[in-house]
């Protein structure tokens, strides 16, 4: 199975201490590992909310919003996508990341076919 | 990805050292080992130790033990799923849909085989390795296969065997990155999974790949197998037949319709896959699309020079491509005959309808030419 790992490490732009060389070192060879265990099969980091968007729908209304947006901690820094075998792979795998502060989220990606 | 072939000679020498000096060591002490080393791999199953288990020489290791040639191509199936995909053995049954107590049996004479034949625990070097990695990629792709070819399609343990299949692939292409048909095998699987959501209808009917609708093929999984396509042509200086099949695949994935398919290009394909590994369905394969790029007449001289093949005579795809193409030459009394006998060759209820139902359009054009 699929599942999506949402960074809910709010805008990078506003996080008052950016990664030393150190963590971001730890956090490659964790990348690294998650690798060559054929977890990630995609992942990609986002630009901070102040260059984000939203399209509201409201009927046949479209209102456009521009960023940044006001829930800090609800938004998203970064995403991967693994292939799993269980939920508990996956929070398992997410347990022994390197990281401090923040909440990452794991939701299965809905699939008809199983892969 | 960092290239790690210095790592991959040092694990080489590493193991080669290791085995020198068991050599030295009594027969019964390597039987110890070699279950010692089933065993602790077993137990290693458990999610946390699976995933503290180091993903390096021994793991590549661990896969070419388990699909060593002295086993049958059934037991290093059912070990491989066991040992390295975490399968239990009930899953590996639901999946090949066989008794528990058939595969339960294979993986205790795997391991007894494994023992008697003092099979080392080893990444392979030399020429060698190159048969041994033949095997390893064979196994991985017949388990992708026996999910991808699943007749019953609700089942969850055949898609599970496609998920299994190319997650062993894509950790062996992060451990041998420098060997082309690794990679070719794993573009192959990317690509064909990534057409696994279109290759049904919503009767539960199978979808031919030109009827397909390519809106519903997973764009990550092409781009994925793409990748690794790339990665296999910038290794190799001949393309090895995994890659060869994964080119092919890659066509019908970069078309945007099945229209815009480069079938040139796919006979010249085909072409370089029977002249590695010649064979009457590679040549009928070929025809196909050299009916498609070159028009009809030039695909059934293929066809009919393979009409006397022994091997193709219960074959019911030979009448079906040859009905087809009589058929778009507007010779329909001959289609027609053709696409019959295909109908009666087949073992599948479903394609049986399929080509009594082109038999009678073939019929009413007949009437109506």
């Amino acid at each position: 199975m699929r599942v999506l790992i949402l960074a809910k490490e709010g805008d990078q732009s506003a996080s008052a201490t950016p990664p030393t060389p150190e963590a971001m070192a730890e956090f490659q060879r964790f990348n690294q590992e998650l690798v060559k265990a054929g977890v990630v099969i995609g992942d990609g980091r986002l630009y901070p909310s102040s260059q984000g968007k939203r399209v509201r729908f409201d009927g046949k209304k479209r209102t456009v919003i521009d960023g940044p947006f006001a829930e800090t901690k609800e938004l998203v820094g970064g995403y991967w996508l693994w292939q799993v075998r269980s939920m508990d792979e996956a929070v398992e795998w997410l347990k022994r990341a390197p990281f401090d502060g923040h909440t990452f989220e794991i939701r299965q990606v809905f699939e008809t076919d199983g892969m | 990805m960092p290239e790690r072939p210095g790592a991959w000679l040092m694990g080489t020498a590493k193991h080669r050292a290791i085995d020198l000096i068991r050599r030295r060591q009594t027969l019964e002490r390597k039987h110890e080992e070699i279950a010692r080393d089933i065993e602790r791999a077993q137990e290693g199953l458990d999610l946390d130790t699976a995933i503290d288990m180091e993903v390096g020489d021994d793991l590549l290791g661990l896969i070419f033990m388990a699909c060593h040639p002295v086993l049958s191509k059934e037991a290093r199936v059912a070990l491989t799923l066991r040992v390295l995909g975490g399968l239990t053995t009930e899953e590996i049954a639901r999946g090949f849909l066989v008794p528990v107590s058939t595969i339960a049996q294979r993986i205790v004479r795997a391991k007894r085989t494994l023992a008697e034949a003092h099979v080392r625990f080893e990444v392979p070097g030399g020429t060698e390795r190159v048969a041994r990695l033949a095997s390893v990629l064979e196994v991985i792709y017949l388990i992708f296969n026996e999910g991808y070819s699943a007749t019953a399609g609700d089942d969850w343990a055949r898609p599970a065997l496609c998920e299994e299949a190319l997650r062993l692939g894509r950790i062996l292409a992060e451990l041998a990155t420098n060997e082309p048909e690794v990679h070719g095998l794993v573009a192959l699987m990317e690509i064909h999974a990534s057409r696994l959501r279109a290759r049904v209808g919503p009767s539960g009917a199978p979808v031919l790949l030109l009827e397909q609708d390519r809106s519903q093929w997973d764009r990550l999984l092409i781009r994925r197998g793409l990748a690794a396509l790339e990665r296999a042509e910038s290794l190799g200086d001949a393309m090895g037949p995994y890659a060869l099949q994964a080119a092919i695949a890659a066509c019908h994935a970069r078309a945007a319709t099945a229209a815009e398919t480069d079938w040139p290009r796919i006979a010249a394909l085909y072409d370089a896959v029977a002249q590695l590994a010649p064979s009457p369905v590679v040549e009928l394969n070929r025809a196909v699309a050299v009916g498609m790029a070159f028009g009809p007449a030039a695909g059934l001289e293929l066809v009919d020079a393979l009409v006397p093949e022994p091997s193709l005579k219960e074959y019911h795809l030979l009448p079906a491509v040859r009905g087809d193409l009589l058929r778009k030459l507007g010779r329909s009394d001959e289609a027609r005959a053709e696409f019959e006998r295909a109908a009666s060759l087949t073992q599948n209820a479903r394609e049986r309808e399929l080509l009594h139902r082109r038999a009678v359009e073939c019929a009413a054009e007949g009437l109506a030419g």
